[in-house]
């Protein structure tokens, strides 16, 4: 296992007014991505636990990509990475972010 | 054109979702009334196994297993669905003891029932005797429950199936809603093979694997109370029509069930095949069952009746 932490000054806050969301599964090729707003809204963490080691370039990019894409401040994703693929890993977090911009608690 | 996604209704979504496809989360949502899930002891408080990480196995948030209480046609029901593409759905020591909790819970309460929504392959190997006394708690603690007069049902037509400690759980709940991929065991095909030899089981011919294990088959032997289509509407009708179905629970019910299965073991304890329990119970064309679609299955399930209402 490897774990792997990156941090981002982002421009906006992510929308929307739940606390947290969760999709994905741990399993082989697959992930799953825990999304809390819980930082000030110019920031936003990414912490993973992969299973595939030595690979933290490949993440560094796709979070990088993530980050500019979405603009996600004010949320800290927790992923439990089962070997997902780069599109995998960029899916799910799109999801995570879509999740908590939704109504509900 | 499809609809779009805000003009579909939940028993619509429902219908057209697959529980067989969908995530553990997903049949919860779908199968309770829309909104009502309130999950107990969720992800974001990262109640992960304390066994993996020795092993250098990823962790799962909520360990492999959502529970939690909502409403099913209005009526507050305590639930747990298993992830089953997680670590296989299999038991571990969190797993298992978020299950044995709400069974409890369930137990104290007395009036509100339990579904179970089984996708395992049995006892998680890195945990073993851990998940072994998580097997064991969790049938005393559905045996409790239902003492108390708590209904606990069980729903299974996950990928994993409902195997090993599993299919001993299934066994102690007051009714089992099954679909067409949901199989029900204790010893798999793989394990039954490596124990037995091929020519005991062939892991390898699915047919044998389906018609042996399959949900077909568990409803035509009266072990599965309600068979249901593969989609998530299919099986929240099923759980209302067992929570009005199921009688109370008492030494005589256990008796009666212990007479059933002699009963069944005296009939079929012959048979090499499941095909010859078929005929057995007097279906015509046997050898057309597995192909048989879902709605033309369930008439002849009725039909044949092998439920007691009295048993179990």
């Amino acid at each position: 296992m490897e774990d792997l932490s990156f941090r981002h000054p982002v421009r906006a806050r992510a929308s929307g007014a739940r606390q947290s969301a969760i999709v994905g599964v741990v399993a082989s090729g697959n992930l799953e991505v825990l999304v809390e707003r819980v930082l000030p809204d110019a920031e936003c963490a990414v912490d993973i636990k992969t299973a595939a080691v030595g690979f933290g370039e490949v993440w560094s990019a796709v979070i990088g990509d993530f980050v500019e894409r979405y603009s996600p401040g004010g949320l800290r994703f927790s992923i439990n990475d089962g070997g997902a693929r780069p599109d995998t890993v960029s899916l799910r977090l799109a999801q995570a972010v879509r999740l908590i911009a939704e109504n509900g608690q | 054109m499809t609809a779009p996604l805000k003009d579909v209704t939940p028993a619509e979504r429902a219908r057209s979702t697959s529980f067989y496809e969908a995530s553990a989360r997903t049949r919860l949502e779908l199968l309770l009334d829309a909104g009502s899930l309130i999950e107990f002891i969720g992800p974001e408080q990262r109640e992960v196994s304390p066994h993996l990480k020795i092993f250098d196995l990823p962790e799962q948030f909520d360990d492999g297993i959502v529970v939690g209480h909502g409403r099913l046609d209005g009526s507050l029901v305590f639930v747990a669905a298993q992830e089953g593409r997680f670590m296989g759905g299999a038991f571990g020591e969190v797993h298992g003891a978020k299950l044995t909790g709400l069974l409890r819970a369930a137990r104290e309460i007395g009036t509100i029932p339990v579904l179970i929504l089984f996708d395992t392959g049995g006892v998680r190997l890195q945990e073993a005797n851990a998940g072994e006394l998580a097997i064991a708690e969790i049938m005393r603690a559905v045996m409790e429950a239902r003492s108390a007069g708590v209904k606990v049902i069980g729903l299974i037509g996950g990928r994993s199936g409902c195997y090993g400690g599993g299919g001993l759980i299934a066994g102690c709940c007051s009714a089992l809603a099954v679909s067409e991929p949901g199989r029900i065991a204790v010893s798999g095909p793989e394990v039954i093979e490596t124990n037995r030899g091929v020519e005991e089981f062939d892991s390898r011919d699915r047919a044998l694997v389906w018609r042996t294990m399959g949900g077909k088959h568990r409803r035509l032997l009266g072990a599965a109370d309600v068979f249901a289509d593969d989609n998530v509407q299919d099986f929240r009708e099923a759980a209302l029509e067992l929570l009005g179905l199921v009688g109370p629970f008492g030494l005589d019910r256990l008796k009666a069930e212990q007479e059933r299965l002699a009963g069944r073991l005296r009939s079929f304890g012959a048979c090499g095949d499941a095909v010859d329990i078929w005929t057995a119970e007097g279906i015509a064309d046997s050898q057309a069952v597995p192909e048989l679609p879902a709605d033309q299955f369930i008439a002849l399930a009725n039909r044949i009746g092998r439920t007691s209402r009295d048993a179990r």
